[in-house]
């Protein structure tokens, strides 16, 4: 019994000194987001980085996310004879809620664990020593300009995300279902309002610190070795999932 | 001059230095030597203020690095230059902008001047035509070069070599070592080279420190270390089996 006790007193010690530790990081982040020198080039590159890796895969599961919500909205809708509402549902799913959520676990899978992996082998290949080394720090240089492309970069992707969407709706109501393709637009006009924008806004900028905070950390305290890398990466790509539910759970009822 | 006194490192229950004494004069090229996993490369780490000690003191020209905050830290730093075990060259940019980087980064000087002094600094270490490559397109050999002339070309005055030749061949380990002998004459900079090339390392080291289970066993010239009766250094640079240290 007492073995049990200890056992889970030192998992909780473990574990309230990694939450500190990641909250540590992300504090030292945000205080060198905002004392100059600041690296401009280096953003531009990040921004990049994201965009370019996550952009097919935004497209790909953008379009194919509205695809398949005409086809089960429709499928309800029709139950009620509200089969007019598709478009605004499709838009106000997309735009709320899985534009946002959706987006999010995509650039994670794509770009995030690229970049635990990317920061995990300067790690270990001692590259982010060498920057200390030469009195440069590492925060500056690696974490915020990855940061700041992440918030930078994350509304915009969900925004390509939910775009995409919507035309993905429009091509399964209008073609398939037969659906006449001003209905789909001209209600969604009405029902989607700025207060639903700004919801899926909101969210987007947190999951974008959120995925970069935790693909930066992880990558940044890897273990030894290839092994310690790919530990780190598969550990920020569920970290950084499961985050962005539970966080999508709190901003939904808060903003709701 | 660099002044270790009772260093004390511990991870995990594990105490890697166990009271380090070491004292590195002005402008000697001072060779560590140990087996491996002895506390070389942490000893060193210690002293670029990456990891801090236990206990004990670390004073690099009078100055105390082990209390400093990172940004006093920083400016002892501006004096140091670390050639790493693996080059640490950063792969996502090219060889000329490896050795760029310090100079764009902590230096005002132009464009040209930074040329000037990249294509110096590459010649003196004997490389000619692959600016343009990547880390990953050149030879162990040639990245252990860039990354000297990435150490060396923002002049500083210590300079510390971890485990420069480990995995070269014969040849290029020569070649390396008489580029550290060559640019310690040019530039005149206090040296510490982490090492396990027996006998080499003799040839270029003005002085020898051998640590082992976490203290300095011997310190002395060449040839006072050659000539040990300690039985662990003579242990040690014979290859025994037998003797002090333990094989496994």
């Amino acid at each position: 019994m007492l073995n049990i006790v200890r056992k889970l007193g030192a998992w909780a010690l473990s574990t309230l000194r990694k939450m500190g530790d990641m909250l540590i990081f992300l504090t030292n982040a945000v205080y060198f987001a905002f004392v100059p020198p600041f690296k401009f080039r280096l953003l531009l590159k990040q921004i990049r980085f994201f965009g370019n890796k996550s952009m097919v895969v935004i497209l790909l599961t953008g379009s194919f996310a509205g695809m398949v919500l005409a086809l089960q909205l429709y499928y309800t809708l029709r139950k009620f004879g509200s089969d007019a509402l598709l478009g605004p549902a499709i838009a106000l799913s997309l735009i709320r809620e899985l534009g946002p959520v959706l987006a999010a676990l995509m650039v994670t899978g794509r770009a995030g664990s690229a970049l635990t992996a990317e920061i995990g082998i300067m790690r270990i290949s001692e590259q982010i020593d060498a920057l200390s080394s030469m009195a440069l720090n590492p925060f500056r240089y690696l974490i915020v300009p990855n940061l700041a492309a992440a918030v930078i970069v994350f509304p915009l992707l969900t925004a390509i995300f939910d775009v995409i969407g919507i035309f993905g709706g429009y091509v399964v109501a209008v073609d398939l279902l037969g659906m006449s393709g001003g209905t789909y637009f001209s209600q969604m006009e009405v029902f989607v309002d700025m207060k639903d924008i700004r919801m899926g806004l909101y969210k987007s900028l947190s999951f974008g610190l959120i995925v970069a905070w935790i693909c930066c950390y992880k990558g940044f305290n890897t273990g030894y070795g290839a092994e310690g890398v790919s530990k780190s990466t598969t550990e920020a790509v569920v970290t950084s999932s499961v985050l962005i539910l539970i966080w999508d759970y709190f901003m939904g009822s808060i903003l709701l | 001059m660099i002044e270790i006194t009772d260093l004390i490192k511990t991870f995990d229950g594990n105490r890697v230095l166990n009271g380090v004494n070491l004292t590195i004069s002005d402008n000697v090229l001072m060779a560590i030597i140990g087996k491996s996993g002895g506390g070389k490369s942490v000893l060193l780490k210690h002293l670029i203020g990456l990891l801090k000690p236990d206990s004990g003191k670390i004073l690099v020209d009078g100055t105390d690095i082990t209390t400093l905050g990172q940004r006093d830290m920083d400016k002892v730093r501006e004096h140091l230059g670390v050639l790493f075990q693996g080059g640490a060259l950063f792969d996502s940019i090219n060889v000329y902008d490896n050795v760029a980087f310090p100079l764009r980064e902590k230096t005002k000087l132009s464009e040209a001047e930074i040329n000037d002094r990249v294509v110096q600094a590459l010649n003196d270490v004997g490389l000619k035509g692959v600016e343009m490559k990547f880390p990953a397109e050149v030879s162990g050999g040639m990245r252990k070069r860039v990354a000297l002339a990435r150490t060396l070309i923002t002049e500083p005055r210590i300079v510390f070599f971890d485990e420069p030749t480990t995995g070269l061949d014969p040849i290029i380990l020569s070649s390396i070592h008489r580029l550290i002998m060559t640019t310690h004459k040019k530039h005149g900079f206090t040296g510490v080279i982490i090492s396990h090339e027996i006998p080499e390392i003799f040839d270029v080291a003005d002085r020898i420190a051998m640590l082992h289970e976490g203290v300095i066993v011997e310190t002395g010239t060449p040839d006072e270390i050659r000539n040990s009766s300690n039985p662990i250094v003579a242990q040690f640079i014979s290859g025994g089996l037998e003797g002090p240290i333990a094989a496994v």
